[in-house]
């Protein structure tokens, strides 16, 4: 069981790059617990957000405000991406690796990765090169190697984006998992669907702008905005 | 064409005689190259690796200067080298001028600046590869510079036998710092220099002829034992 998760603010955040806003100006409270899923339309900033939370990317104004010490927050949270970045390693050695870098002992290492493999479904593959895993695969071992360190936040940019539907159910399972466990999930999709299916609370973006944040229930039944109602009616909102 | 087929008859008599001078020189030639490789390794694996994950005022000015030192005139090497260690230079007491060290230290100062500049290149692809995966898992400058070495490993081999190349080959520095003396400091290099000078281009191509068999030999020794082109490896 992970510790109690800490809340995060953001206030008057601007991200720019080469002059162009990517990003707000918003200011956004997300609680210390809960599965919230940002979405949203291509380019609309969800994965920029989630970078910006995570400390991945830097904003241009503002400021990120965790309840707990930076560093604190930091070394509680894991990020899944939405291209998978795998080491050049086996899927035993990604999924040791972030346990390695915390300097736990070898045994300890051996065991929770022997745990997490079987969890994934990879335990066949333990010493296959992670680089040449199925797509599916790939994020399934993100994941896993995301939450081999029990993190109290995770972040996941659209884990589900191309994979199939047996991929994306085993994976909607370890996340609910890992929710239940009492890791606080926030993540990105414009797959209304899983939303639905995963989401306690949510956040619509567009163009980079913050247009509704609330319940998962109220959003989908009772939207407050054109934008967001057009987007759960399935019309093209740019 | 009659002296380069003298020069492979004399390779193979010196080869399968185990003439002690050629063993002598061979030895040390290895011995020489070798650890000028193995000392640059250490100083240029980890620099190119933080050369390219850094970001720092003067890092184009560095990467540049860098590169540019990749064509350092050996000569000019030894001629430094020689100046610096030699009676009345600044390390002139220590006594090294003339002696394997010395031919160690200028090869250092050749082969650093390519192992470094190919270590570069090399892990600037690998850390975009891995970056916003080594900032998200809060890794330490170190863990990362760790971590790109050990992945990137198998291109960092490839440098550093570029840089075992250079080394192996060289015989401008060496022969200056080192004065390609018998039994001291004569390596395959000078030999082969030795050798044509003196007219004997028979044997001076059948020493040619081991050198680049040794080059070879120890190119594919380190692939075999790194096992570059295992099935299964990336």
């Amino acid at each position: 069981m992970v510790e109690a998760p800490p809340s995060v603010s953001l206030s008057g955040a601007l991200v720019k790059r080469r002059g162009k806003t990517i990003l707000g100006p918003l200011d956004l409270t997300l609680a210390a617990s809960g599965f919230t899923i940002v979405l949203g339309p291509n380019g609309a900033g969800k994965t920029t957000l989630l970078k910006v939370l995570h400390g991945v990317d830097r904003l241009s104004e503002g400021a990120v405000t965790w309840s707990v010490p930076d560093a604190q927050a930091r070394e509680s949270q894991a990020y899944v991406f939405q291209s998978p970045i795998m080491l050049r390693r086996s899927v035993r050695q990604n999924l040791a690796y972030p346990l390695q870098l915390l300097g736990e002992d070898k045994a300890s290492i051996a065991a929770k990765v022997a745990d997490w493999a079987q969890r994934i479904g990879l335990e066949d593959a333990l010493d296959r090169p992670a680089p040449r895993l199925s797509g599916g695969e790939r994020q399934k071992l993100a994941l896993g190697r995301a939450l081999i360190r029990n993190p109290q936040v995770l972040f996941l940019d659209e884990p589900c984006a191309n994979l199939d539907g047996r991929s994306t159910r085993e994976i909607e399972a370890l996340l609910k998992a890992a929710q239940q466990a009492g890791t606080r999930i926030i993540m990105t999709t414009h797959d209304l669907g899983q939303a639905r299916r995963l989401a306690t609370d949510l956040v619509f973006l567009l163009r980079g702008a913050l247009h509704e944040q609330g319940r998962a229930p109220a959003f989908f039944t009772a939207p407050r905005t054109a934008e967001a109602k057009a987007f759960l009616e399935g019309d093209i909102v740019e | 064409m009659n002296e380069i087929w003298a020069g492979i008859q004399a390779a193979f008599r010196l080869i399968f005689s185990l003439d002690a001078d050629l063993v002598e020189i061979t030895l040390r030639s290895l011995q020489v190259s070798l650890t000028a490789l193995v000392v640059a390794s250490v100083i240029a694996l980890p620099f190119g690796t933080w050369l390219a994950i850094r970001r720092f005022r003067y890092r184009r000015a560095t990467i540049a200067t860098l590169n540019a030192l990749m064509g350092l005139p050996p000569v000019v090497v030894g001629l430094i080298v020689y100046l610096l260690l030699s009676r009345s230079g600044p390390f002139g007491v220590m006594g090294l001028l003339f002696t394997p060290t010395a031919m160690i230290i200028a090869q250092v100062i050749i082969i650093t600046p390519l192992i470094a500049s190919i270590t570069h290149q090399a892990m600037r692809e690998l850390w975009a590869e891995y970056h916003d995966l080594l900032i998200s898992l809060n890794t330490t400058k170190r863990q990362r510079i760790a971590t790109l070495i050990w992945d990137g490993r198998r291109t960092l081999l490839t440098a550093a036998l570029a840089g075992f190349g250079r080394a192996i080959g060289e015989v401008g520095a060496i022969m200056i710092v080192g004065g390609n003396i018998d039994h001291a400091t004569r390596v395959l290099t000078t030999a082969i220099a030795l050798e044509t000078g003196k007219g004997d281009f028979a044997l001076a191509l059948g020493l040619g002829f081991v050198l680049i068999a040794l080059a070879l030999l120890v190119n594919f020794a380190i692939h075999a034992l790194s096992r570059t082109e295992r099935e299964g490896t990336w």
